[in-house]
């Protein structure tokens, strides 16, 4: 297969990744200036006596929302834990598969111990399950269903596909392995291009958000 | 009969957009859409409503943003709000959120529900929305000075009534005073002994104190129906009264949402810090007990403590009540859960002043006895009058047995006088 004179793969690894990664880098910047440029209230209550110093706090909020706080009472815990799940098994698969290594030492000069396919294999099919028990529960939980918009369903997909066509190229299924490998990497570009304009952003906002509340609740002397 | 006014969908925008700011914008984008908040609000507990849902509640806000949001604005691909919308969310900005924190809990994105909910109302006012009876009480508290009538001369009355009754010294205008005492007008007229109980302790620890008839009513209910301007007339009649006796401190009362805008939101209202210290009576009191001035004698009635939402989630005072049970309170037993994971009462953020919303607060009622049950005992003990109302009046319709008290009334009924 050729797209403008070229192989698939190397369209895929050439100007659509390319593309790809100048538009997620430009418009998560966009996000976070935008957002970060906008007026920005100052609190002048007072302080309770030995609270934590801002930054601390702000580290505080990012750990404490992390799960339910103890003694909150009953909560469905399905959730959360599918959760935890898809997120870290997204996060070994990234960083801990040898050829991702490698394609993020050739952007970022780094490198680090990976793991062994089998054991990426496996977490890729957790995740796989873990993405499908989530959508599951969205179109069908009604509280899910109604909450749900068009940017859920895309940013599921979007995440999903990567999982698959990795699974595919690593396991030579379906095509052949160029045409495979092709294919995972335009979905990643895909990803790539929607994240910055989709909900995938609060990998970034979560930091945002959970800090400022952590430093809103520590100055009242909260302690959940 | 007349035809309903018009619903002012540009005002509305306009006041949402008038919210825009890097806190606000970054919980309404950060929104994963997971649903867990759901959970954790006792209006979706007790309705099993989805609409229900904190997140959901933010919908409208979050679309007016959009629409504005550059490119797309642009290309039309983010619709404005409309006047359906509005309508449709009215009853769940107002009747179905009071702003009690809890669903902030279990966010993983820790969005701040209850502070968003409290900005949006305003755009609803703007556009002529609103329960009418929460903007009643509103309008009687700029108009009369309380939201239930508590005028200046209705105060000097039910204090000069109190004082002789009760046989207590409770000074009115005093010239100059360290500590200026408020009001919640629920407790001026539905429980009004909870005035000399405080007046009690206050004396009992020696306390240079006051009441004021130019800043009495620490309720706001401007705040709480979206009246901004309203807001900031309540807070400046306390800090002018304060400034005027020139007290270092202010005690606010068995209120909670009264704690939360003087303590929290008062000085960003008018826009500079107070010159004074901002005490719920709880923590009043527990600095008197750490100071040695508060000599009891122990209460023996098995109970259980409400953690009012603003004073303890929101407040950060939890471990005040706690330190005053402490040894007091014999026979105290902890609901589950507790502290800053309370279940909301369901009559705060103004919902106990709607009566519409009344059927839903009964059916949160039924977490409370629940709770209350699982304690094996069967009073239960708060500080905060909007709190025990609620619960009075859910009380009756659900015929519940239990008994509330107010830990002021019980803490000046076991002084030991010398
Ligand atoms: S602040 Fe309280 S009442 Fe409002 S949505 Fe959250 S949990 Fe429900
Ligand atoms: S828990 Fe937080 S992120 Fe999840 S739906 Fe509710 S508000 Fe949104």
């Amino acid at each position: 297969m050729t797209v403008m004179g070229m192989s698939l793969l190397d369209f895929a690894r050439g100007p659509a990744i390319n593309t790809a990664m100048a538009v997620f880098v430009l418009g998560v910047l966009w996000r976070l200036v935008s957002l970060l440029g906008l007026p920005r209230s100052v609190d002048r209550s007072r302080p309770k006596a030995g609270v934590p110093s801002a930054p601390m706090a702000a580290l505080a909020g990012i750990w404490r929302h992390m799960g339910t706080p103890r003694g909150f009472g009953p909560m469905s815990m399905f959730q959360v834990f599918n959760g935890w799940i898809f997120h870290v098994g997204l996060a070994v698969i990234v960083f801990g598969f040898a050829q991702h290594m490698l394609f993020l030492k050739g952007l970022f000069g780094l490198s680090w111990p990976v793991l062994p396919t089998s054991v990426i294999t496996l977490a890729a099919y957790v995740t796989l399950a873990s993405l499908v028990a989530a959508l599951v529960r969205r179109m069908t939980h009604p509280v899910l269903r109604l909450l749900s918009t068009g940017n859920d369903y895309v940013s599921w997909l979007v995440t999903v596909l990567p999982v698959v066509t990795g699974l595919l190229a690593v396991s030579h299924l379906g095509a052949r392995y160029e045409t495979l490998l092709a294919l995972h990497i335009l979905s990643i570009a895909l990803l790539l291009v929607w994240f910055p304009f989709g909900k995938l952003m609060h990998a970034f906002l979560v930091f945002i958000t959970r800090a400022e509340t952590g430093m809103t609740y520590a100055r009242r002397g909260v302690k959940t | 009969m007349n035809a309903p006014a018009p619903i002012d969908v540009k005002a509305a925008t306009r006041a949402f957009l008038a919210q825009t700011e890097e806190h606000m914008n970054a919980y309404l984008e950060a929104c994963v859409h997971c649903g867990q908040c759901s959970e954790a609000c006792h209006f979706h507990k007790a309705s099993g409503d989805p609409r229900h849902t904190p997140a959901y509640k933010l919908f409208p806000i979050a679309k007016a943003q959009r629409a504005q949001k550059w490119p797309l604005k642009w290309l039309g691909l983010a619709p404005a709000i409309t006047e359906k919308d509005l309508a449709e969310w009215e009853e769940l900005i107002f009747d179905t959120c009071t702003m009690c924190g809890r669903c902030t809990e279990v966010c993983p994105m820790a969005i701040d529900i209850a502070s968003i909910v409290g900005q949006a109302r305003k755009a609803f006012v703007a556009a002529g929305l609103g329960p009418a009876d929460l903007l009643q009480a509103a309008e009687n508290s700029r108009d009369h000075g309380s939201p239930l009538g508590l005028t200046p001369e209705k105060l000097v009355d039910r204090v000069e009534w109190l004082a002789d009754d009760d046989e207590v010294d409770m000074p009115l205008d005093k010239e100059r005073a360290e500590v200026l005492l408020t009001v919640s007008s629920i407790e001026a007229m539905k429980y009004p002994q909870s005035l000399s109980a405080m007046a009690k302790i206050l004396n009992h620890a020696g306390v240079d104190w006051t009441f004021s008839t130019t800043g009495y009513e620490a309720t706001n209910f401007g705040y709480l129906s979206g009246k901004a301007d309203i807001a900031k007339v309540m807070i400046q009649r306390i800090l002018d009264a304060a400034e005027k006796t020139g007290a270092k401190t202010v005690v606010i009362p068995e209120c909670g949402h009264a704690y939360g805008v003087l303590r929290w939101g008062a000085a960003n209202i008018i826009g500079r810090p107070l010159p004074f210290e901002v005490l719920h009576i709880t923590e009043y009191m527990a600095k008197l007990k750490r100071a040695g001035k508060l000599k009891l004698k122990p209460y023996d009635t098995p109970m259980t403590y409400h953690d009012p939402c603003q004073i303890s989630r929101r407040g950060g005072a939890t471990e005040d009540a706690r330190y005053l049970l402490d040894g007091f309170a014999t026979h105290f037993t902890e609901m589950a859960p507790t502290g800053a994971h309370n279940w909301c009462c369901g009559g705060g953020g103004g919902v106990q002043a709607m009566s519409r919303a009344a059927p839903l607060r009964h059916k949160v009622f039924q977490i409370k006895i629940d709770q209350v049950a699982a304690t094996g005992t069967d009073t239960l003990v708060s500080a905060c009058a909007n709190c025990r109302l609620t619960f009075d009046e859910s009380k009756t319709a659900l015929h519940w047995e239990g008994k509330l008290e107010s830990i002021v009334e019980i803490i000046a009924d076991h002084l030991v006088e010398d």
